[in-house]
């Protein structure tokens, strides 16, 4: 077979484990445009990734680089952490919407505001996964969760928080980016996102947050293709796609 | 470098500089502040890490990250401070990393007051966040011994792989005596940290740092793990300093600035022919229970004070089994109790037991 020759593998940065995610969810897409990330720019051994509570808790067994699991919301906090003492590692924390944007946007926003040279990685489904499906702070309007039977109502829960948006308003940030991973064009445009802040934060140019729309079919009550096009048809309107913020091209969208 | 005049909480700053710290992370409050301000400083000039965190709780996430990375980590706060680090603390437990911890105690509960209290006892010495572990916890009643267990305290940290809280009050944050940084030490015998997880993976293989652990086997095992640290500490490192306990007909139990009011009080009782003992924990955990056993047959009474409503009590019960008169005599909300109030208290425990 010696005129074979190899055109697609695993990356490298990640393990050769089942992932513990459901079918359908966009996790699994979210983390092969990490690692493939982390090892074109041939930062992966010098990586250190933040697991967070949620869904991803138990992604320090997904990847292959040095891991570090952190308290819920905490994440960026951890990296904080570990990024002054060893300024030449690679610092990514992977997030969900209940994690960054409810119990943990303190340390989100403070670790943006100090202009830590982190990436965050935050995964938005709108939901609560791994506690089986209560209203997020994304969770849109009309929307029913374990905790919204009825519909999310602005009335008793306030209206969706939209994460790139308020993280572009901090100062201290440098690039903020809202992407999707709900067709193979998508795919390639967020990989393209998360490449862009991975090389920032390699060149030591600061805060880089990259919010994916994701889909959680099972606590959405969906098969995987409904789910995408609810994603699309619900989620992007309201949390549309784009960089919110590019300091280093000197202008905000 | 001979001695020099410090106020306490610049020279347990020093200390932690001096006993090696790499990296700082702190939230103000008061009475501890004076310590993150010298260290704001100093840090940064020595090229090590300084960060003002957005509260009490990331600057302790932030000691986890940078505990997990291999730095030498400190900390420091006061009463409602420490109460928020609870998380992050159980957390550094969880994971098997190493960090110091200084509480300069005020009064509580709630927001309470900013003077000196010990009222912290029953948290520190229980671990003080969710799940089963400890804090090696160790009471200084002077600035000098503050600095010289902050230096070592770092070792003890690294060894144990567990947080180590140095537990002291407003008192002794805020008071000035003079103090020699260059006293030698303890060094613990310290294996290489190749658990660390920094990113380097050039040095050595994934590491993962994590308190997960969802298979409850897996759990129990780890809990035992941790359960053998805790063994160890109570077997092998209890301290405690045994004062004036010779000829001793009644003792005083008392820890940190407490103790130091105490020293006091027996000069006085002496004085009315009165020769009562002190014993003083230097660790709070493992409380030292080895010194009730070398108190002398005579001591029958043994009077614990504290800043506090009587958090020791129990250890002191539990340290003893019902062989012992167990008296109490605290101040609360900030008040110092004067050495004179201690000797009526001795009295007034000695009178009772002669009835």
């Amino acid at each position: 077979m010696s005129n074979t020759k190899i055109v697609y593998e695993k990356s490298k940065a990640l393990e050769d484990v089942h992932l513990s995610y459901c079918p359908g969810c966009t996790h699994g897409v979210i983390h092969k445009l990490v690692a493939e990330s982390l090892v074109e720019l041939d930062i992966l051994d010098r990586a250190v990734g933040i697991s967070s509570v949620g869904c991803s808790a138990l992604n320090y067994d997904f990847f292959t680089c040095d891991m570090q699991q952190a308290a819920h919301g905490r994440a960026p906090a951890v990296a904080t952490g570990i990024k002054r003492f060893k300024p030449d590692s690679i610092v990514f924390t992977y997030q969900g919407d209940g994690d960054l944007g409810s119990i943990g946007i303190a340390e989100a926003i403070h670790a943006a505001h100090r202009g830590e040279n982190m990436t965050i990685v935050f995964v938005n489904n709108a939901i609560y996964g791994m506690t089986g499906g209560q209203m997020a702070p994304t969770t849109l309007i009309g929307q029913k969760t374990t905790t919204s039977p009825e519909g999310r109502t602005e009335a008793q829960a306030g209206l969706p928080l939209r994460i790139a948006e308020l993280m572009a308003t901090i100062p201290g940030a440098t690039y903020i980016e809202r992407v999707s991973v709900h067709d193979p064009k998508h795919v390639m445009k967020a990989k393209k996102a998360l490449k862009k802040a991975f090389e920032i934060q390699k060149n030591k140019q600061g805060f880089s947050l990259i919010e994916f729309i994701s889909t959680c079919p099972v606590n959405w009550g969906m098969t995987p293709k409904k789910a995408v096009d609810w994603a699309v048809d619900n989620m992007i309107p309201y949390f549309p796609l784009g960089v919110y913020k590019d300091k280093l091209a000197g202008e905000n969208k | 470098m001979g001695k020099v005049l410090m106020k306490g909480n610049e020279a347990m700053a020093l200390a932690a500089i001096k006993g090696g710290c790499d990296a700082f992370f702190g939230y103000p409050i008061t009475p501890q502040n004076e310590l993150p301000e010298y260290l704001s400083k100093h840090m940064q000039a020595n090229g090590r890490v300084f960060v003002q965190s957005e509260s009490e709780v990331a600057a302790i996430n932030m000691v986890y990250g940078a505990a997990g990375a291999g730095a030498r980590v400190l900390t420091s706060s006061s009463s409602p401070g420490i109460a928020l680090k609870q998380e992050g603390i159980t957390y550094i437990a969880g994971a098997e990393l190493p960090a110091v911890i200084i509480n300069v105690m005020r009064g509580g509960p709630g927001l309470g007051g900013i003077q000196p209290s010990q009222g912290d006892y029953k948290q520190i010495t229980r671990g003080g966040g969710n799940g089963d572990y400890y804090l090696y916890s160790l009471a200084p009643e002077s600035l000098q011994e503050a600095v010289d267990l902050i230096k070592e305290s770092f070792e003890i940290a690294d060894y144990y792989r567990n947080p180590v809280m140095i537990a002291v009050d407003g008192l002794i944050g805020q008071m000035m005596e003079p103090v020699d940084f260059d006293h030698e030490v303890k060094k613990w015998d310290l294996k290489p940290k190749d658990w660390v997880a920094d990113g380097d993976r050039k040095s050595h293989p994934k590491n993962i740092i994590n308190s997960l652990y969802l298979d409850p086997t897996d759990l129990e095992n780890h809990n035992l793990k941790l359960k053998k640290k805790y063994d160890d500490m109570k077997a092998n490192h209890q301290r405690y300093e045994m004062i004036n306990m010779e000829n001793a007909e009644i003792a005083i139990v008392a820890f940190g600035s407490t103790s130091r009011i105490a020293r006091t009080a027996i000069q006085l009782l002496k004085e009315q022919g009165v020769n009562c003992g002190i014993l003083r924990p230097i660790t709070i955990y493992p409380f030292p229970e080895k010194a009730f056993k070398e108190l002398p047959k005579e001591v029958k009474d043994l009077v614990v004070v504290e800043m506090n409503t009587g958090q020791m009590i129990d250890d002191v019960k539990i340290a003893t089994m019902g062989t012992h008169n167990i008296h109490f005599y605290g101040r609360v909300g900030g008040i110092v109790p004067e050495a004179e109030e201690i000797v009526d208290a001795v009295l007034k425990a000695r009178g009772e037991s002669n009835e």
